[in-house]
């Protein structure tokens, strides 16, 4: 079974954002791979340790940069790469077109991606590109079991956790709790830069939102700091919660 | 035009607080305001959606419904959408909203909005405030759309006690067998007594500073004293002192408590991301240099394991 995972270059989750005429600013930001599709390559490449999957594929639409990515997860252990060169201000309607069409030519038996991107925290890719590819779907998964044709996955929901069972080909996109990504050997590193990635270019469709204005939230101030002998600080703390927060205590 | 939908979330019977939220704020625009109710036996909470301002009720009450299913509940919204034509549907931003949202929004060709913590909303146009990049930028995105699409956070608009007529409406059944491509095996409700982490007024949480199994009893015990739910850093959910469903932060959950209680927390970007747009901060920290006391409204250096115990005492008094 042919496995493509889609992974999305993000900036690092302890990167600080700032604007630079009235765009983010990328300058000085390390890029990664957005950890929720770090974990997606991470459970590709274990299906293909346990037989399940042939091949893994990364795909990944974005700048050029997005190589960088790309060459993690082949150093993890993936087979080969896509690139779909698309503008960065792509909204989750155009990157998902794009990913559909890479992802279509390869007939795939499994695609995988991570439930939410660090960067927008939009959770529409995977489940649009299940819709263009006419694919079942399943979000949020922390487990998958693989068998007769059938995707046995564990998801997060709403007020606990359900199993959920979908026919392959299926997009499944993950939670960060589904397993602990590798870290790429020195071997992975050299052999990744041997490994082929395809470069293409997005399929051409206009976004369908507009991103009118960024902003940054207002800085927070910093309030009252006790430092004082612990009795008086947990009595002032108290006074604080009870007076001034007015909370109710049980 | 079928005014403004709010499409409901609901499990077993209880529908959830983010729904009369929606309600609320959109009754106040002064547009026709309809709930979109899927389940079974569910038609009995129409009453408590027209107390917060539906003024119509779309129920949707078969076996097909009774647990939530992505084909199936897509399937039925878009029939009911090209026959009732609203203007705009609002979702929760929850594992099923979103989920459901995304799924709709593409086979409509649509844009959407998720996580959106503002709204204006005119004819054909919605424009929404999402927080990106965990709350750290702020983004204003505008969705053309017939009908616009979004999915609100939980816990920014206030619950009103606006109330509308209430009239039931019963859409024609929409779904095929083809449509259930999802089988839920099986569901395992958490069991706590706490409330939800993305939606609860308190959130006591503790971080690396908490030590082990013996810092995280004391905060679960602040916790339990003060009605809230609990969570963690990344370094405590890393350390497995608690699962990665209480991780508060930029690859966790984002929280906007009235009350935020941070327990041992230093206080790294990723994790004030996920609160810093807490109403209330407190912090509990012995280093005085620790990046939460930035952000934090009332601040106490000292040792958690000492003071935790000392602030239930006055708290209880």
């Amino acid at each position: 079974m042919k496995v493509i995972v889609c992974v999305k270059q993000t900036f690092d989750t302890e990167a600080k954002i700032e604007l630079k005429d009235g765009k983010i600013s990328e300058q000085g930001i390390n890029l990664i791979i957005n950890p929720y599709d770090e974990v997606a390559v991470e459970g590709a490449i274990q299906l293909k340790e346990k037989g399940v999957a042939s091949e893994v594929i990364v795909v990944s639409a974005g700048s050029d940069k997005a190589i960088d990515a790309i060459r993690t997860a082949l150093a993890m252990g993936a087979d080969r790469g896509i690139l779909i060169k698309q503008d960065t201000g792509a909204d989750e309607y155009a990157r998902a077109v794009a990913l559909a069409t890479a992802i279509k030519a390869e007939n795939p038996g499994l695609v995988l991606a991570g439930h939410v991107a660090a960067d927008d925290g939009a959770s529409q890719v995977p489940t649009r590109v299940a819709e263009i590819l006419g694919f079942p779907h399943v979000n949020v998964i922390t487990g998958i079991e693989i068998a007769d044709g059938k995707a046995t996955c564990t998801t997060e929901a709403d007020g606990g956790s359900a199993v959920i069972e979908v026919a392959v080909p299926a997009v499944i996109s993950s939670q960060v709790s589904w397993n602990e990504p590798r870290y790429p050997s020195m071997k992975g590193i050299m052999q990744a830069k041997k490994k082929p990635v395809a470069n293409v270019d997005a399929a051409a469709v206009e976004n369908k939102t507009k991103i009118i204005e960024f902003s940054l939230p207002a800085a927070k101030t910093a309030g009252i700091k006790i430092e004082d002998e612990v009795d008086v600080c947990a009595a002032k703390l108290a006074d604080w919660m009870l007076n001034t927060v007015k909370i109710q205590v049980k | 035009m079928a005014g403004t939908w709010v499409f409901v979330e609901q499990k077993d019977g209880n529908i959830r607080k983010v729904t009369f939220e929606m309600l609320s704020e959109l009754k106040k625009g002064g547009d026709e305001v309809s709930a979109v109710l899927f389940g079974k036996g569910v038609e009995g909470l129409a009453t408590d959606l027209a107390k917060y301002g539906a003024d119509k009720v779309y129920v949707a009450d078969d076996d097909v419904f009774a647990a939530y299913n992505t084909g199936a509940y897509v399937a039925q919204i878009t029939a009911m959408i090209k026959e009732y034509k609203p203007n705009c549907v609002l979702f929760a931003h929850s594992f099923n909203g979103r989920d459901m949202a995304s799924r709709l929004a593409q086979k409509l060709d649509a844009g959407l909005a998720t996580d959106a913590v503002a709204a204006e909303i005119t004819a054909g146009k919605g424009i929404f405030t999402r927080a990106i990049y965990a709350g750290k930028a702020i983004a204003k995105v505008e969705v053309a759309g017939d009908p616009v699409l979004a999915t609100i956070r939980p816990g920014v608009w206030d619950v009103g006690d606006t109330a509308g007529a209430g009239e039931v409406v019963k859409p024609a059944l929409a779904v095929t067998p083809a449509d259930v491509y999802q089988v839920q095996k099986s569901f395992a409700a958490t069991v706590s007594a706490r409330p939800d982490l993305a939606e609860a007024a308190i959130v006591v949480s503790g971080g690396r500073g908490c030590k082990g199994a013996e810092g995280i009893t004391l905060v679960e015990q602040l916790a339990d004293v003060l009605g809230a739910a609990v969570g963690g850093s990344r370094a405590s959910v890393d350390s497995g002192w608690l699962g990665h469903e209480y991780q508060v932060g930029q690859t966790g959950k984002v929280v906007l408590p009235n009350l935020y209680i941070a327990c041992g927390i230093s206080g790294a970007i990723q994790h004030l991301a996920g609160m810093s747009s807490s109403k209330n901060i407190a912090a509990i920290n012995t280093d005085t240099e620790a990046p939460i006391f930035n952000v934090s409204d009332f601040g106490v250096v000292s040792d958690l394991f000492k003071t935790i115990p000392l602030l239930i005492g006055e708290l209880k008094k």
